[in-house]
């Protein structure tokens, strides 16, 4: 916290108000602007604090979560809670709903259109990676396809945690240079008629997609067609179910 | 300049390996109980999102690339806990935990389900938007953060000091480059910019293909 007025250590005075303190370090890394001091990330690399823990990755969780119940700050039914949620509470199957009620109900499509957020609230899907929504409707001239190359943004309320595929490097690296490579490795192959528009959620906005409703679907319910709506195509990486 | 994370565009990454027939939600119990470890930590709010997702930029780049993605979260969270005064190194390499006096912040079991569906909005009031739908803007040139050397951005690398027209207008939002550095909030207007894929890559897949970035007023300017 810089509640307290830092020490520059390039200077040794008080540091002006617009401080480096980089990497989240104690205050012993604060510099004064301008002051020619090591480069941010050369200050502390051998003494991250990760590295005080077992380096086996479920030993280190184990090691965290024991440590923290120890101090009183965490409560074991707390987790199992959140586990519980989003194993089996939130995920691709809201997103589904709505789709298949944009594709039923033209008043909620336009109400999704102009505030997503508040529509998607109304059928109960808000919450924490979810709290700004925007929807964004495929068309046969526009495909578009989500990404977060800088972490792994994803709208949670709506899809749930997101996949293995979409927080790899490959998928954060490639897709926004060649999106009709990457596609095709999930099976998609989109007309050359059709424009690409790769979505880079860079910031708290999150993007739902509306993939275009298959032919041949007239007449089905909102609830058969639920079942034709699968998580890829929400992100754009995939196509609506044609129905058997 | 960009750090590791910034891998947008980036070249020999290979298939992206996606599982036609699902995987599941977590592939590891450890996983789970990783991020629900996150979410947890994070309720006792002494850090915000801005700030977590700097501690997992920091990773060194050896670290970054070798760790899966919840070994990231991990190691971001030790870092966090420690850097904020909740746990202290000593305790964290194992010596007897000393009782903390955060403990009325402690996410209790019947309290989950209302803090995630409560979320955290980075919206804010602010100032109106310099920018108009349909505007070209040109984005700064280098990716960084003008406050903080070396600190956090949100602008990707490979959008940076590129013309891109404004397509969406979102309002006002947290600063990124202020709030991971606990600068406040310094809430401005935030657009979505869409970028010609040619611009960015030297040739798109496709002519007219294009790339969106979501990005606060102050990376942009007026394009000539």
């Amino acid at each position: 916290m810089l509640s307290v007025s830092p020490v520059c250590r390039g200077c040794s005075r008080a540091a002006q108000a617009e401080v480096a303190r980089v990497c989240a370090k104690p205050l012993d890394a604060v510099q004064c602007f301008g002051h020619d001091l090591p480069m941010p990330h050369d200050i502390h690399d051998d003494d991250h604090a990760h590295s005080l823990l077992p380096p086996d990755p479920a030993l280190r969780v184990k090691a965290l979560e024991t440590l923290l119940e120890r101090k009183g700050l965490l409560d074991p039914a707390a987790l199992d809670e959140i586990i519980e949620t989003y194993a089996h509470k939130v995920g691709p199957q809201n997103g589904a709903q709505v789709v298949a009620r944009v594709w039923t109900d033209a008043n909620f499509r336009t109400l999704l259109m102009n505030d997503a957020t508040e529509a998607v609230s109304q059928m109960g899907f808000y919450g924490r990676q979810g709290e700004h929504m925007v929807a964004i409707a495929n068309t046969p001239e526009v495909h578009n396809v989500v990404v977060c190359t800088l972490c792994s943004c994803y709208p949670w309320p709506l899809l749930g945690i997101p996949p293995g595929w979409y927080k790899s490097d490959a998928y954060r690296a490639r897709v926004v240079r060649e999106p009709r490579k990457v596609l095709a490795e999930f099976g998609v192959i989109l007309p050359e008629t059709q424009k690409i528009r790769v979505w880079d959620s860079t910031a708290e906005v999150r993007y739902l997609i509306i993939p275009q409703r298959p032919a041949g679907t007239d007449g089905m319910s909102q609830a058969q067609l639920t079942q034709l709506v699968t998580r890829e195509s929400m992100i754009g990486t995939g196509l609506a179910q044609v129905p058997q | 300049m960009s750090r590791v994370h910034d891998m947008g565009g980036r070249f020999g990454d290979g298939a992206v390996g996606f599982e036609p027939d699902g995987e599941a939600i977590f592939v590891e119990n450890w996983h789970a109980r990783a991020l629900a470890l996150t979410l947890a930590a994070g309720g006792l709010g002494k850090w915000n999102i801005d700030i977590s997702r700097h501690a997992r930029e920091c990773l060194s780049p050896k670290d970054y690339a070798r760790f899966t993605y919840y070994e990231k979260w991990m190691a971001a969270l030790a870092v966090l806990l420690v850097d904020s005064g909740v746990v202290t190194k000593a305790e964290m390499a194992g010596a007897e935990p000393s009782p903390s006096d955060l403990t009325d912040k402690t996410l209790r079991a019947d309290k989950v389900a209302a803090v995630l569906a409560s979320g955290g909005p980075s919206a804010r009031d602010g100032a109106a938007p310099a920018f108009n739908i349909g505007d070209r803007v040109r984005t700064r040139h280098v990716a960084r953060n003008v406050l903080v050397s070396g600190g956090h951005t949100r602008l990707p690398g490979y959008a940076a000091g590129m013309k891109g027209e404004v397509i969406l207008s979102h309002g006002c939002h947290v600063l990124p480059d202020a709030s991971a550095h606990r600068l406040g909030d310094r809430p401005e207007p935030l657009y979505t910019i869409a970028f010609d894929a040619a611009d960015l890559w030297g040739e798109a897949e496709r002519v007219g293909d294009e790339v969106t970035c979501d990005l606060w007023e102050s990376y942009l300017e007026p394009a000539p």
